[in-house]
């Protein structure tokens, strides 16, 4: 269904979208409360829970350019080393700058 | 495990604390607001429906994702698609806090959901791992976040030539590695160890061989599917 963009059109295209991500904000936890936490139910949410994360991550740095799988291996050394997220993040960042600014020079 | 009261989970002191604990990442958040902000203006968006959409919407990937769909017409069920697709990780990560939220009245466990994001949600839940019920870390960071995002929108469209270009400095990177740090920072046995190698690994077969916006919701549920199965030697299960 095709939606001529009329300004008010644009409004209720908006609003539309802002429902659809409010119904997946809510609706695990409205989903959940007619589930019985049994201990395998835990240990799924368990390892749900970091397996997002990871694949959030993983495809981000097997798709991304040389900075970002750069920045990706920076964060994970700082992060086994120093074992603290903001130097870990810092160098991410500062890694992926300067592979960009290699690459692209 | 002695249940938390709900003033236990949720007091203005600790959701203070976790307003100023996420404030360094909103600053790069405000950097992504511009870029949106910029983008949606090139898009053909006004600028107060750009600042409408980051109000309302708070969710940037859905929200950039559909900038490319954005025309003359609009066809409605690619549209909602998308942000559905892009946004179901939503549904696993309000799930996961479900033993927290449960503690709660009603009302304050959906209402602070309407804050849930990646960040915030990514420190309430390796917190949780960590033995540390963090509530107010969905309600505090999530607060900031939004106020952030809706910040630089606001810019965005004001000002957006300012940071035309945020991968040049890197910045596209703020979230990835943030996220990452977060997952560093938790437990790691050899058993969750591979239940992050298959949740990997899934994904990127499913971002590779599957429809777009399905590997997260596809990874998430293969490495809980292998936690469901795989019971843990220490708790005897």
């Amino acid at each position: 269904m095709a939606v001529e963009t009329t300004p008010f059109a644009v409004i209720a295209i908006i609003i539309l979208m802002a429902l659809v991500t409010l119904a997946t904000r809510l609706g695990g936890v409205f989903a959940m409360s007619f589930v019985r936490i049994r201990p395998g139910v835990e240990r799924f949410i368990n390892a749900m829970a970091s397996s997002v994360l990871i694949a959030v991550v993983v495809p981000m740095a097997v798709s991304g350019d040389a900075g970002a799988r750069a920045a990706l291996g920076a964060t994970t050394a700082v992060m086994l080393l120093v074992g603290r997220p903001m130097p870990a993040i810092t160098a991410g960042l500062v890694t992926a700058a300067s592979v960009r600014y290699l690459v692209g020079a | 495990m002695l249940p938390a009261s709900a003033s236990q989970l949720l007091n203005p002191t600790d959701v203070g604390r976790e307003f100023l604990r996420l404030l360094p990442i909103a600053l790069f958040v405000i950097v992504f607001g511009i870029a949106f902000g910029l983008a949606s203006v090139q898009a053909g968006l006004t600028d107060w429906q750009a600042i409408l959409m980051s109000v309302t919407v708070f969710a940037g990937a859905s929200q950039f994702a559909t900038l490319e769909l954005w025309g003359q017409h609009v066809s409605l069920l690619p549209l909602v698609a998308v942000v559905f697709a892009i946004n179901a990780r939503h549904i696993l990560m309000g799930a996961a806090l479900y033993p927290m939220l449960r503690e709660l009245p009603a009302g304050r466990r959906y209402g602070i959901l309407f804050l849930l994001t990646d960040a915030n949600w990514a420190v309430a839940s390796q917190d949780y791992q960590n033995g540390r019920q963090n509530l107010s870390v969905i309600l505090g960071g999530g607060l900031v976040l939004w106020l952030a995002w809706v910040a630089g929108t606001v810019f965005g469209v004001t000002f957006g030539g300012l940071v035309a270009n945020p991968e040049q400095y890197g910045l596209d990177m703020v979230l990835g590695c943030f996220l990452l740090s977060m997952v560093l920072g938790g437990k790691r046995s050899p058993r969750v160890l591979l239940i992050w190698t298959v949740a990997g690994l899934s994904a990127v077969a499913a971002y590779w061989w599957l429809p777009p916006h399905t590997h997260v919701i596809v990874g998430a549920l293969a490495g809980g599917v292998l936690g469901y199965c795989w019971k843990e030697r220490r708790h005897g299960g």
